[in-house]
């Protein structure tokens, strides 16, 4: 478990360099959502650059696809790509490297940046496999922001009417969105009780950033049957560093030279924390 | 030269406007901030709506306070505003007739290597096929002003797509020539007619001047109007031209160059070369590195007109 709470701050740093040299990045969210990302690509689902053209793999789709950074830094640790050319190129001129998930790279399953597609993509990714009788599982990470568009709701009133136990959402309940503290902006503090009246399992994921919480949700997520399963993952905004955390001007911003000493010191210090297997 | 973005000044004239009148309500999409409307929703919050991401339900809303009185402004970005609410712009606004202003912010390219999702291309062509639909361009802050006052006077529907960029001035403080839905022209001459609209329109003065060095003569005009389109001035200016050139920030389908083409072709057919942006996901970069990329610059534009004439 070590290993990956090690890694998702390894991604974080790649982050960094990516956002620095592109000049470019929503930052806040790629920290919260690091973890989430990382326990999927590297323990819970089979995905691989090897496996990519088999129909029966897990699918995965980034509906919060501001958060690009954050999954390229998993993608190319998977081997999708080179993530020295990723830091070089994001978001510059002519890159592929845009600054949201394009299915024009490897391993990406859809296009996204517009919020409040991926849980209804995901539905139909679900419901095409319960038609071929193949047993993958589908996932998408949502942000909580995202959450007010309505055509979530039509998934999710979709997902449990169809019973779609192959599908996992996550929700990455950071509770800031770009203009500021997300109950202000547009509640959700009754999450629980709305997916659940929507026919869904829920789990609550005390600290979404903490790797063996959400691998013990994950795990419980594949032996419900006959529901779909959310997990609300409550995660921290621009988490690894004091410089970025919860604080809603950090949804989009590239740190300055000060800030962006503290952020990596900051970033190792946490690392090496969790390496010494202290408590971060 | 100063710089300023044109969605500064809508802010601006509501915040004016809202002073006034109590009945002015602005909506954001947790967009006030890329809107620069973080001002208004600070001064005049009992006149603020904040709906969350939900493009959809901003403009239901919006539609219903206006049925009930109110002068609305949903402000959001223009790629979101005119494709993920279309049928609540087409339903809800156009169709009855409410007392809704569209303001589409950050439109075009202008949001660079975020990509296609967050580009507005189509935007013209879906909102001037709307019937009872307005459809606005400006090209500057000087027109943009001028362009929201004449809005604030009527009850109408409208849709104004504004960049996010700051861009130069093209009109002069206090020399502003504008007249509501007549196209502004700019230049006159007798070779080339180049019709842009908003960024589009600083290349266009740009290739007149290079033109003007190889003795070209050239009108530009400036189609903030793009529906109710101002018929007249194209046909005067296809009448005295050897070629047209239409210029703007759109997909080459349903936009500026299909609306003239249109009105030339059934009034005074001549030669008409669209230039717009390709029916592709545009290159990645700024907004400036995808215009010169396709050309949509002075000297792309100058190149044109040369070798068509
Ligand atoms: C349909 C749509 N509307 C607006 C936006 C602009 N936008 C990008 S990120 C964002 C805020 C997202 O907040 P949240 O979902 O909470 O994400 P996170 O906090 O994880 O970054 C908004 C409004 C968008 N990408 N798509
Ligand atoms: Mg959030």
């Amino acid at each position: 478990m070590k290993d990956l709470a090690v890694l998702a701050y390894e991604l974080r740093e790649d982050v960094v360099d990516m956002i620095v040299e592109g000049g470019a990045g929503h930052i806040g969210g790629d920290m919260s959502v690091m973890e989430i990302l990382t326990e999927l690509y590297f323990d819970q689902m089979n995905i691989s650059p090897q496996n990519m053209d088999d129909p029966k793999r897990d699918k995965f789709v980034m509906s919060k696809g501001h958060s690009v950074e954050a999954y390229y830094a998993v993608l190319a640790r998977k081997g999708f790509f080179d993530i020295q050319e990723v830091i070089a190129q994001f978001s510059k001129f002519g890159s592929k490297y845009i600054g949201h998930p394009n299915n024009k790279l490897p391993g990406i399953e859809m296009n996204s940046g517009s919020l409040g597609h991926g849980l209804p993509v995901c539905v139909g990714m679900a419901l095409a496999g319960k038609m071929d009788g193949q047993d993958y599982r589908v996932y998408t990470v949502m942000g909580d922001g995202e959450l007010a568009e309505g055509s979530v709701w039509e998934g999710a009133m979709a997902a449990g009417h169809y019973k779609l136990d192959n599908l996992c959402a996550v929700v990455d309940r950071n509770r800031l969105q770009i203009s500021g503290n997300t109950e202000e902006v547009m509640g959700h503090d009754d999450l629980h009780q709305r997916f659940h009246s929507f026919g869904w399992h829920v789990i609550d994921v005390e600290d979404g950033n903490d790797i063996g919480q959400l691998k013990e949700a994950f795990d419980t997520a594949k032996t419900i049957k006959e529901k779909p399963t959310v997990l609300i993952a409550n995660t921290i905004k621009g988490k690894g560093s004091k410089v970025m955390e919860d604080k809603a001007s950090w949804h989009h911003k590239v740190p300055k030279e000060e800030e962006l000493e503290q952020i990596k010191k900051d970033l190792k210090e946490k690392k090496e924390a969790l390496q010494n297997g202290k408590n971060s | 030269m100063a710089k300023t973005a044109n969605k500064q000044v809508i802010c601006d004239v509501l915040l004016e406007a809202a002073k006034q009148d109590k009945d002015i309500v602005a909506l954001c999409s947790d967009s006030r901030g890329s809107a620069s409307f973080t001002s208004f929703a600070d001064i005049y919050p009992e006149q603020f709506v904040e709906v969350g991401i939900a493009e959809q339900n901003l403009v239901s809303i919006a539609a219903g306070l206006a049925r009930c009185g109110k002068k609305t402004y949903a402000v959001s970005p223009a790629s979101f505003l005119s494709t993920r609410s279309y049928e609540q712009c087409k339903v809800d606004v156009a169709y009855s007739d409410t007392n809704v202003k569209l303001i589409g912010i950050s439109g075009g390219v202008s949001y660079g290597a975020l990509g296609m999702s967050h580009h507005s291309a189509q935007d013209i062509a879906a909102m001037a096929s709307v019937p009872n639909m307005r459809v606005y361009l400006p090209s500057d802050q000087l027109q943009t002003r001028k362009l929201m006052q004449e809005l604030l006077k009527d009850n109408k529907p409208a849709y104004i797509r504004v960049g996010r960029n700051a861009v130069e001035d093209i009109y002069q403080e206090g020399n502003i020539p504008f007249e509501m839905d007549k196209a502004t022209v700019i230049t006159e001459g007798n070779d080339v007619a180049i019709i842009a609209c908003g960024e589009m329109v600083k290349p266009a003065i740009d290739a007149a001047a290079i033109l003007k060095e190889k003795g070209v003569s050239t009108t530009v005009i400036d189609m903030y109007c793009i529906k109710p389109l101002d018929e007249e001035t194209i046909i005067k200016a296809a009448s005295n031209a050897k070629l047209i050139i239409t210029v703007e920030e759109h997909s080459p389908f349903g936009g500026l160059g299909s609306m003239v083409s249109q009105v030339a072709g059934n009034h005074c057919p001549k030669k008409i070369i669209t230039m717009a942006l390709p029916d592709a996901p545009v290159i990645s970069g700024t907004s400036k590195e995808v215009f010169d990329y396709y050309g949509l610059n002075g000297n792309g534009i100058a190149k044109k007109a040369l070798e068509n004439l």
